[in-house]
């Protein structure tokens, strides 16, 4: 929860004049009733005319000023309140990005996405409540009490009473709804989560006829989600009534406790009426405070929820720049693997075991495996995207965990199974793999990737839309952008994980005669299931259940790997070959 | 305007299923703000009996405050009523418009679905919809007792002196008046705020999505830049719309203090010239109070509900999207399909100034395996489409067994195929729930059998948690391969009589996948399949051979023919082996 108050301590100005305008709003209110008074006592008695309608002005003057304090309040609560939730906004996001491949595997996207809006704006108008109410409410109703005090000592015990009782009414309702609060938020990720599931996966689910069910599903999740907040709501509602009958009882209390006291001779009547007005004004302002508790509440449990994902660390570090320099010892491209072995968080086998091998620059590593077998994983290590368990991973004859992070992955282009396209233009998507790209610099990356014929063919050419996800692409297209994308980026190093499956077979050769006809000389590491993809690469490595089951070339592994035997004979049957 | 009160009109008419509840809050707030006027009366009369030193009427005293501790417990519980009411009412309201916004998403034609962002839709369906409530339920539990408290004043203020009431009821509306006036203001400012959080949803959505790719490009810093771009403007137009709805509590209670200085002068006056006692105009002040109050709480409340009004109108934008064609009346439903498969002059395009696919003929007898082949972008996935009728075709005819697909229900067409799709789609669930998607009422056997048939079996056993493994949301713990061997084990359980294959196999290792098309083979015996492959392999199987380019079919036929032709599929199939002769 401190994390997020350095949010507000952005707005400190803000956040105390806020309040203290509100006070003097307050102030020139109470102000109104003595000059009311002074009406009565003097101009009415008097039948003064000129007086009445001097101190009616002074009135009406003392509501400008009430105007201007209050609308100046409100200007800075709603300032550090919207200014709070941007920059939590914009720390939670950079937050999210920071963290690596491992956390993200275990945090949900939809939470995240509630975590970043509607808990955010909860948080929002929580802050902006309490910084208009917060010193105005107590103010009020210690004022009241301490009015009460120079009245009577005995008849202000009643105050002294009730006060503290109302608190605990108060904090107890509080306490007692915050965890419901926190359900109802937690309710609410799992409704998300079926919307954005039957968007995503809209095909598969129609395909299935699954419409009815998931109305069905979806409806369970929805009644969930109400039972939790009607119930919630049902104790929120108890606010108001208890301290109704707290603060009345207290009315009673004094009515009595007055009587026997002016029956003494020790107070007057009017001085009865005073005490009985003090405690009406304290019920009056805890009415508001009682709103304000619920919208409190309802902040709190957010911003806890929000605080979690902020405090999740990172469990990679990266070291700072400062003092990074690149030793210019010539080894570029090259990546070698030291008796590397992974196990991924939660997971009770190894993923790759002892895997060692070198890569010199500008050769062709082909992976070659079964489903599951640490292909990805094994490349996945290369930019650090996880940290290997065991052994050493060089790139450029420096270990991995040496190098800033994004200096290592500013040397690596890495085209990913899942073909990603971002919402903009062509050009803004080829663009990440560099910022200020020209024109030229992209087409080259098109035509190397197989992909300049089409985006030729597009009316707009590179300022073609790409929607969301690139859902107006088709897959290869999409695939062929995304290798464009990471050689855009000219690196050192470029895996192509699995990238041409969406290809046909010319259009995967062509790319492969085109990469490596290339000036510069790359290293690349091809993930493949087809045997035709890597076996001209320098170094094939043959994976079995994470383990290395051949290294060498197409004919040695062809003489005597088994595994790779199999593999390519099952798509190049011997009568073929 | 207009479309203002038609938003009104929606949600009244989601609201008018709670009539009873409506009614039961009515009248508990009526009962709720009677005695709450009612207590200061009887806390007067107490003290007019305690006059003075020995001039104090216990016994009446006693009476009178037993009377009010009945009356406390008693505006307790009907506010508690009234109250639980009003919960329920919204909390149910708002149940019912994300259930409906719900049914409207599975039936919106694929086409709205892939031409939006999914964050805008899930912020509509989430945060819009919380917004609504929040100001539905402030409406409710002030707007009634609101009125009530009106009403009940009017009625003491008149009671003592009409034309002093008179000075009240005139400037009292003025504050409705700058109420109704900032809200106007701000309906637009709200509205702007609520489209910037779509365009910022839509923004985390993708970014936090696909966060893998962002690192892998170190694109982190871009993203940022982006993000906070819109997240500036967000905060400019949030700031306007809060600072300036904000601005209707100041100056509406101002206006009060019009109020309370025009009763002070109008009872000064009155009361030098003797029309009222002091006495009397100290409880008119104290009524005058009573009465401008409400006007704030409501017209605080307009701007709260200006804001649920402004993300109201979005969702009902949304559930007013026109759906996908319903089914005709009295749609055939396919019984039995044996699979024949007909096109007839079919034309389709997503964009009309772009054509696609144009008079596409296409016969396919019962059995017949159909390969669809031909260089990536060339329209293969646009059949599927058409084919599951995703997508309707602008013009032609698609025949199934000789019905017009248009002609029959789209379940029982859907139902006749089994698709496995290159967009390996998982549901967060259970490894058992998505292989029984198809037929959840499948035994433990039917499911392991499918497995096994599929050899996801192997896998699966290995997993913590066997078939009851979760897989997450983004199925990231499962590979692509593992996912795909799940959806092919998804169809095998099914076995529908005709299958669609869209690059199916392509992330599978060709071990596995040997053993997969052993099995798709048997699946496929006698079940009409339309496979979109790269693997020439099982091409060359294939009863017809489509070869497409640029969404036409350029040549149709068996492999040995086409290869005879020496056409486009002859280059095709030649570059795969040119590839192996020479590096």
């Amino acid at each position: 929860m401190k994390k997020l108050l350095v949010y507000l301590s952005h707005y400190k100005k803000e956040s105390i004049l806020g309040p203290l305008f509100k006070l003097l709003e307050a102030s020139f209110e109470l102000l109104v009733p003595l000059v009311m008074a002074a009406v009565i006592d003097k101009g009415i008695a008097g039948r003064d005319m000129g007086y009445v309608v001097r101190m009616c002005l002074v009135m009406v003057g003392l509501g400008v000023v009430g105007l201007i304090c209050s609308v100046t309040a409100q200007y800075f609560a709603a300032k550090a309140a919207v200014g709070f939730a941007t920059g939590v906004r914009h720390a939670l996001f950079s937050h999210i990005q920071s963290l690596s491949y491992t956390e993200m595997d275990t945090l949900g996207t939809s939470t995240m996405i509630t975590r970043m809006t509607s808990d955010v704006n909860q948080v929002q108008s929580g802050v902006n409540m309490t910084l208009r109410l917060f010193l105005r409410s107590p103010f009020i109703v210690f004022g009241a009490m301490g009015m009460a005090f120079t009245i009577n000592g005995k008849a202000a015990m009643i105050f002294v009473v009730t006060i503290p009782l109302l608190s605990v009414v108060v904090f107890g309702i509080m306490l007692a709804t915050m965890p419901l609060y926190k359900k109802v938020q937690a309710n609410l990720d799992k409704v998300l989560g079926s919307t954005r599931e039957n968007l995503t996966g809209v095909r598969v689910l129609r395909a299935f006829n699954k419409e009815e069910e998931e109305r069905k599903r979806f409806s369970e999740r929805n009644e969930s989600l109400t039972r939790i907040q009607v119930f919630a709501g049902r104790i929120s509602a108890l606010m108001n009534p208890m301290t109704y009958v707290i603060i009345n009882g207290a009315v009673v209390a004094l009515i009595w406790t007055g009587a026997i006291q002016v029956d003494g001779g020790i107070i007057t009547q009017g001085e009865v009426v005073a005490l009985v007005n003090y405690m009406s004004q304290i019920l009056v302002e805890l009415i508001k405070l009682a709103n304000l508790i619920i919208t409190i509440t309802k902040a709190l449990a957010c911003a806890s929820r929000i605080s979690a994902v902020l405090e999740t660390e990172p469990s990679m570090t990266s070291p700072s720049e400062e003092g990074w320099t690149e030793d210019g010892t010539g080894s570029r491209g090259t990546v070698e693997f030291s008796h590397v072995s992974l196990a991924y968080r939660h997971a009770g086998a190894n993923s790759l075991t002892d895997i060692d091998f070198r890569a010199e620059r500008g050769q062709t590593i082909g992976i070659i495996g079964g489903t599951g077998s640490g292909k990805t994983s094994l490349v996945n290590l290369i930019p650090r995207f996880y940290d290997a368990t065991e052994g050493q991973i060089l790139v450029d004859g420096r270990d991995v965990k040496e190098y800033p992070l994004h200096v290592l992955r500013d040397k690596i282009g890495v085209v990913p199974q899942k073909a990603v396209l971002f919402k903009g233009t062509i050009r803004d998507n080829l663009r990440w793999g560099k910022e200020n790209a020209g024109e030229e610099e992209m087409w080259e990356a098109l035509e190397l990737s197989q992909a300049k014929e089409f985006v030729e063919k597009k009316e707009n050419g590179l300022d073609t839309m790409v929607n969301q996800g690139g859902r107006n692409l088709s897959g290869g297209q999409r695939q062929r952008l995304t290798i464009a994308r990471a050689l855009v980026k000219k690196p050192e190093i470029l895996i192509l994980d699995d990238s041409a499956s969406a290809l046909d077979f010319a259009t995967d050769a062509k790319l492969r005669a085109a990469i490596r006809g290339m000036k510069e000389k790359l290293t690349v590491f091809i993930v493949s299931q087809r045997a035709s993809s890597i076996q001209y690469a320098d170094q094939i490595i043959v994976l079995d259940d994470g383990e290395v089951a051949g290294i060498g070339t197409h004919e040695e592994l062809l003489a005597n790997c088994p595994v790779y035997q199999e593999i390519y004979y099952s798509q190049f049957p011997k009568e073929d070959a | 305007m207009g479309a203002k009160r038609d938003t009104f009109r929606k949600i009244l008419h989601y609201i008018k299923r709670y009539w009873f509840f409506v009614a039961m809050s009515l009248i508990f707030a009526a009962v709720t703000v009677a005695l709450t006027l009612y207590f200061p009366i009887l806390t007067g009369q107490a003290v007019d009996q305690i006059l003075g030193p020995g001039r104090v009427d216990f016994q009446q005293i006693r009476k009178i405050l037993e009377t009010a501790v009945a009356i406390i417990l008693l505006t307790a519980v009907s506010q508690w009523i009234m109250n639980v009411c009003n919960n329920r009412i919204t909390y149910h309201v708002v149940q019912d418009i994300r259930r409906d916004a719900f049914a409207k998403i599975e039936i919106l034609p694929l086409r709205y679905i892939d031409s939006h962002s999914y964050g805008d839709v899930v912020s509509r369906v989430i945060a819009d919809v919380d917004q609504f409530a929040d100001g539905l339920l402030m409406g409710f539990t002030q707007f009634f007792t609101g009125v009530m408290t009106i009403v009940g004043t009017l009625g003491f203020m008149v009671s003592i002196n009409i034309k002093i009431t008179l000075v009240v009821v005139l400037i009292t509306p003025v504050s409705l008046f700058v109420a109704s006036f900032i809200a106007k203001k701000s309906y637009s400012m709200f509205k702007l705020q609520s489209e910037t959080r779509g365009e910022q949803t839509g923004l985390i959505e993708e970014a936090v999505g696909n966060q893998k790719v962002v690192q892998a490009f170190n694109h982190e810093k871009q993203c940022q830049e982006q993000f906070d771009e819109i997240n500036g403007r967000l905060e400019k137009c949030s700031l306007r719309a809060t600072f300036f709805s904000s601005l209707v509590n100041p100056s509406t209670r101002f206006v009060n203090s019009l109020v309370y200085t025009g009763v002070g002068i109008a009872g000064a006056i009155s009361a030098i010239r003797g029309g009222i006692s002091v006495g009397q105009l100290s409880s008119f002040l104290s009524y005058a109070n009573q009465y401008t109050k409400p006007f704030n709480e409501i017209s605080g409340v307009v701007t709260e509900l200006q804001n649920a009004v402004a993300c109201a109108a979005r969702i009902f934008e949304l559930i007013g999207e026109e759906p996908q064609t319903p089914d005709k009346e009295g749609a055939e439903e396919l019984h039995d399909v044996k699979g024949y498969v007909e096109l007839r002059d079919v034309s389709f395009s997503y964009d009309p100034k772009q054509k696609l696919i144009e008079n596409f003929n296409l016969s396919v007898k019962p059995g017949q395996r159909v390969a669809i082949v031909g260089p990536t972008g060339c329209g293969k996935t646009t059949l599927i489409n058409l084919l599951m009728r995703f997508y309707d075709a602008d013009s032609g005819k698609i025949l199934v067994d000789g019905t017009d697909v248009m002609e029959a229900t789209r379940k029982s067409l859907r139902g006749s195929y089994g698709m496995v799709l290159q967009d390996t789609w998982l549901r967060n669930g259970t490894i058992r729930e998505n292989i029984a998607m198809g037929k959840p009422d499948a035994t433990e056997e039917e499911i392991r059998a499918a497995a096994v048939a599929s050899h996801a079996h192997s896998f699966i056993k290995r997993l913590p948690n066997g078939y009851d493994t979760v897989i997450s949301e983004d199925g990231d713990n499962l590979s692509q391969g593992q996912r795909q061997l799940l959806c092919i084990t998804r169809v095998m359980l099914c076995l529908p009589p005709m299958l669609i294959l869209d690059e199916a196999t392509s992330s599978i290792d060709t071990r596995t996948e040997i053993r997969i098309q052993e099995a798709f083979a048997r699946m496929m015996e006698g079940r009409t399949s339309f496979i979109v492959a790269h693997r020439l392999s099982t091409i060359r199987e294939a009863d017809i051979i489509l070869v497409m380019r640029d969404g036409q079919i350029v040549e149709q036929g068996r492999h040995k023919e086409l290869l005879a032709k020496n056409g486009f599929y002859a280059e095709l199939y030649n570059s795969q082996f040119s590839g192996r002769k020479s590096p």
